[in-house]
């Protein structure tokens, strides 16, 4: 069966999966698992560079035909969101940007009111925005009004591995909401993110389970296997859940008579 | 001439322009950018770009991230 590829802001990928590239234990774990994850788009941060050590940049291993998506993880308002997208846009590699504004230290909610703003703003100024909510329907039309290229709605918290706990509520942005969907945060096992994608989900970004793994680049491929089959299963037409049993074989023809104790 | 260079300040022996700051705190410019007082500095004015004393300047690059 032949698919559509994912488009987002006109710019299609054949891949959707989505890698975040922090937590690795080393460049040669992020190289060896960027390849093996055929992600076409993945994400980096922006961050003060250190005086003292002097590190290779991560840029130098990803490969250049990679769309890089600079995140605004640090920003705690719209204001700061759209200073750190500036700044990644100056670089001449980032005009795609993933909206990551958070205030709680605790539970590392999006705060989707900024979130908001920051896309009104940084979509005007020409930017590919993708921003990353709790997943809300309201929240999601104010996105797509504001001129976002996807919306990314979290499964469950940040980094925890919990899976889908927000599946009814992406759901409701699946149903209802014209943008390609891409399941951010809490992906943490190939049979999450195929669930996702079963959904119709169109995309998956997955970050701390792959960069935490044992082996981190076999498990990016096996999330590219899950992704790739959630999808396959989602334009098969899934069947419905059925609350009781159904034979698979035929009802007829037995070569034993039904014994009465049936 | 001191400034303030990624929240430290940062004593320099003699006026410089942006580029030579960045060469000399960076190992290498390809992938930094530059926010001087709050104001983006893109890499073609870096060595047009004069310091002057208690300035503020950022130097960024990108890292991995979610």
């Amino acid at each position: 069966m032949t698919d559509s590829p994912l488009v987002i802001a006109g710019k299609s990928f054949a891949s959707r999966f989505l890698l975040g590239t922090g937590k690795f234990n080393n460049k040669k774990d992020l190289s060896q698992s960027i390849a093996a994850s055929s992600s076409e788009i993945v994400t980096v941060a922006l961050r003060r560079i250190d005086l003292e050590r002097h590190e290779e940049n991560i840029l130098e291993y990803i490969p250049p035909q990679v769309t890089l998506l600079t995140n605004t993880s640090g920003a705690r308002n719209a204001e700061e969101a759209v200073r750190i997208a500036r700044l990644a846009k100056a670089s001449g590699y980032g005009h795609w940007v993933k909206i990551e504004v958070i205030n709680d230290s605790k539970y590392l909610l999006p705060d989707n009111h900024e979130t908001i703003k920051a896309t009104e703003i940084l979509s005007a100024e020409g930017f590919v925005v993708l921003p990353y909510i709790s997943p809300d329907l309201y929240t999601a039309r104010a996105l797509v009004k504001a001129g976002a290229a996807t919306i990314m709605p979290l499964g469950s918290f940040i980094g925890s591995n919990q899976g889908l706990k927000t599946k009814e509520f992406i759901q409701v942005l699946l149903n209802e909401i014209d943008l390609p969907i891409v399941v951010d945060a809490g992906i943490g096992a190939p049979s999450q993110a195929a669930e996702a994608m079963e959904m119709g989900a169109d995309a998956v970004l997955v970050n701390t389970a792959v960069a935490t793994a044992q082996n981190p680049a076999v498990l990016a491929h096996a999330f590219a296997m899950a992704i790739e089959a959630g999808r396959l299963a989602y334009l098969s037409g899934l069947p419905l859940q059925q609350s009781d049993a159904r034979a698979s074989s035929p009802l007829t023809g037995f070569l034993y008579a039904k014994s009465d104790a049936n | 001439m001191n400034i303030t260079i990624n929240g430290t300040s940062k004593e320099l022996a003699s006026a410089k322009n942006l580029s030579d700051i960045v060469n000399a705190f960076c190992k290498q410019s390809k992938h930094v950018i530059t926010e001087l007082n709050g104001t983006i500095v893109p890499r073609g004015q870096w060595a047009q770009t004069s310091l002057q004393e208690g300035d503020a300047l950022e130097l960024v690059t990108f890292v991995g991230g979610g």
